[in-house]
């Protein structure tokens, strides 16, 4: 292998594909087999993080990121210049295997950029890894992307390797997709989501039947919107969200805060922040959706089509529904108790099993880890204190800001600084 | 008056199971339950050493078993924490599970339950960043060979993980602080002491141990690590959550920042 060549060829694949914040290795349940090499963790791995804190689990390079689309937001289109590179199979096989002998990742994670056909390039992807799986005898992760506009059979060979496979929506209005990336359709990025979800079902309920049906895909399929790049509001991404969540089964639809990669009048300058705190904010909501029982209506509406910046979505939709407030933590039902401020699903659990036993006042409650801070405002507890002011919402707001710090404060705070 | 005991035993888990099986079964009124290389009598106690039988740790472990799956992962991983006097918490913890009709349910409003379940979530944390960071390097005898120096005794926890998932080459993990390890010879997980002339760190030197392409895969693995990095996002507070510094030393993608 020749090393240097290597080097110079992963710098420029891996730098290119850290755009794509998927990094999850969770959700297969694939097993070492005939003494090989590998087994999925089922809840996944990260092996480190970058500086910017975000987890690397997997080994995740472009096959090539020669590509002939020209869509605005993507830093390897056809009009930038960038140096160009291009990695054989093996290489991608021998840097895979290798790097997972040493435990430095749990599998793989291919992307590429389009050369030639979509088909000509989901070949490739799906020959990497039928050769980990066939001739490595490989039982790591492998996530694989499903290039928009690859065929249907192309698409089931892929699910026959991967653990998952994902398209990236990346612009979340089809409008905002006219404007962003003229060349690509719609329907494109649709068709493969369509088989792969198809062939899961298809494949689940055989394994009803058949016990040792192959694994089709075990962890699903997941998809990715840019945040911040062609002006849509919270309630646009949250809806689309639901609606892949909903209509693709997607285990995971990812947010990303859009990082300004080229000079371009449809899109963000080169040097703007990157909107981390409204990122964060989405995956708060995401979360509500998916763990907290919360419908996407009940928090983005046309009355709210945006998230609260100061506040976290739980809290902002309690202020606005303080009819339901307060629950007491010693009666109420699980869903009710999920949807306290400050109350984590944790804490739910905890205090479902500790009330079974004695009736848990403030000082319980605190050592469980319910945020008190902002929960005290929304419950009764087994204890003569609690709030029986009748304050309104923008009264709690202003109690629960004030005695709180919040790592984002600085970047949404009016609050003159009298020192700088 | 009932006097009270000391029991002393091995320091080995069966010890500690046997020790709390005799508790039950003689009715002893229990002090402490001490290592036998740590022990401290007391004024007021007797002190009785434990035999580790293993039939009647089995007896323990099978009883806090058929309570909760749970609460006997919660033993045996807040045990492994080694933390000073765990073994008295875990006494009162079995009596008060024993007690239950059902274990199901822990009470987590209790002083005893939480601890241990902290404990036991310590630990567990600690098994996982090991999963994750042994960062094994190839010898030239062809054994992947890693140092770890993890906060509690992580060994029994992550041997299944990794004899499951490298079942095709020989490894060795070696814990620097405890001074053991296990090595995988392609079909057991044996416990191995050894006399290791110096600690591997990821240094920046060679050390003619390893495979001149053991470097080479090193210097890729740091190259994706940098080129993975957005540097419009950088957070370093976050990034040190994740991977506190004490763990940097043995991480080949961190030898530049050691």
């Amino acid at each position: 292998m020749n090393f240097d060549r290597i080097r110079e060829k992963l710098n420029i694949l891996a730098d290119a594909a850290k755009y794509d914040v998927s990094c999850a290795s969770s959700g297969s349940n694939r097993t070492n087999k005939a003494k090989g090499l590998g087994n999925a963790s089922k809840m996944g791995i990260c092996h480190t993080y970058t500086a910017d804190g975000r987890c690397v689990s997997l080994l995740k390079i472009l096959l090539t990121n020669h590509c002939i689309f020209d869509c605005a937001y993507c830093v390897t289109r056809k009009s930038n210049d960038v140096p160009r590179a291009a990695f054989k199979v093996q290489e991608v096989v021998d840097l895979t295997i290798n790097f997972y002998r040493r435990n430095y990742i749990e599998g793989l994670f291919l992307s590429s950029g389009i050369f030639k056909s979509p088909n000509h390039t989901m070949e490739r992807l799906v020959a990497v890894a039928k050769k980990l799986r066939e001739e490595e005898n490989f039982n790591g992760y492998i996530h694989l992307k499903s290039i928009p506009g690859a065929s249907d059979e192309l698409m089931y060979e892929a699910g026959l390797y991967a653990d998952r496979l994902s398209v990236n929506i990346e612009v979340p209005t089809i409008s905002g997709l006219k404007l962003l990336a003229p060349d690509k359709k719609h329907e494109d990025f649709i068709k493969p989501m369509e088989k792969v979800k198809n062939e899961i079902v298809r494949y689940q309920s055989e394994r009803k039947t058949i016990k040792n049906t192959p694994k089709y895909a075990p962890a699903g399929q997941s998809t990715q919107m840019i945040v911040g790049a062609s002006g849509e509001s919270d309630k646009d991404i949250m809806y689309s969200a639901t609606h892949y969540y909903k209509t693709y089964n997607m285990k995971r639809v990812y947010y990303s805060g859009y990082v300004p990669v080229t000079h371009d009048s449809r899109l963000p300058a080169i040097g703007s922040a990157v909107p981390m705190l409204r990122e964060n904010r989405l995956y708060q909501t995401d979360w509500l959706m998916r763990f907290y029982g919360f419908s996407v209506g009940e928090l983005l509406n046309s009355q709210h089509p945006n998230l609260d910046m100061d506040v976290d979505p739980k809290l902002s939709w309690a202020l606005r529904n303080l009819q339901y407030f307060p629950v007491n933590v010693n009666t109420a039902e699980k869903h009710l108790l999920a949807r306290i401020p400050g109350v984590g699903m944790r804490s739910v659990h905890k205090i479902m099993m500790a009330r079974k036993y004695r009736n848990l006042n403030w000082d319980h409650l605190k050592k469980i880890g319910v945020a008190l801070n902002r929960a005290q405002f929304f419950m009764v507890c087994d204890s003569s204190y609690w709030e029986r002011r009748d304050l309104d919402a923008d009264k709690i707001k202003g109690m629960i800001l004030q005695n709180s710090s919040g790592k984002f404060r600085g970047q949404y705070s009016t609050q003159l600084s009298l020192f700088n | 008056m009932n006097t009270s005991t000391t029991l002393v035993y091995d320091g080995s888990f069966n010890g500690f199971l046997t020790a709390v099986f005799m508790a039950f079964d003689e009715k002893i009124n229990v002090a402490d339950i001490q290592k036998n290389n740590q022990t401290q009598s007391g004024l007021f106690s007797d002190t009785e050493t434990v035999f580790t039988h293993v039939e009647k740790a089995k007896r323990v472990w099978n009883g806090i078993r058929n309570k909760s799956h749970n609460a006997i992962s919660n033993v045996y991983f807040a045990f492994l924490s080694e933390s000073e006097g765990v073994e008295m918490i875990l006494y009162s913890y079995i009596q008060k599970l024993m007690r239950t009709n059902n274990g199901k349910y822990l009470d987590y409003a209790d002083p005893t339950v939480l601890h241990i379940a902290q404990l036991s979530k310590k630990v567990g944390r600690e098994k996982h960043r090991m999963e994750a960071f042994v960062r094994f390097q190839l010898t030239k005898d062809g054994i992947y060979f890693a140092n770890i120096e993890p906060d509690f005794d992580m060994l029994p926890l992550i041997s299944k993980h990794f004899r499951d998932r490298y079942a095709d080459q020989k490894w060795l993990i070696y814990d620097v602080k405890r001074k053991y390890g296990i090595y995988y010879d392609l079909n057991h997980v044996e416990m191995v002491s050894l006399n290791l002339k110096d600690i591997h760190h990821n240094k920046m030197t060679k050390n003619d141990a390893f495979t001149s392409e053991e470097y080479e895969y090193q210097t890729l693995w740091n190259d994706y690590f940098k080129s993975t990095n957005i540097a419009s996002r950088i957070n370093p507070k976050l990034h040190k959550q994740h991977v506190p510094k004490r763990y940097w030393k043995y991480l080949s993608e961190k030898k530049e920042a050691v």
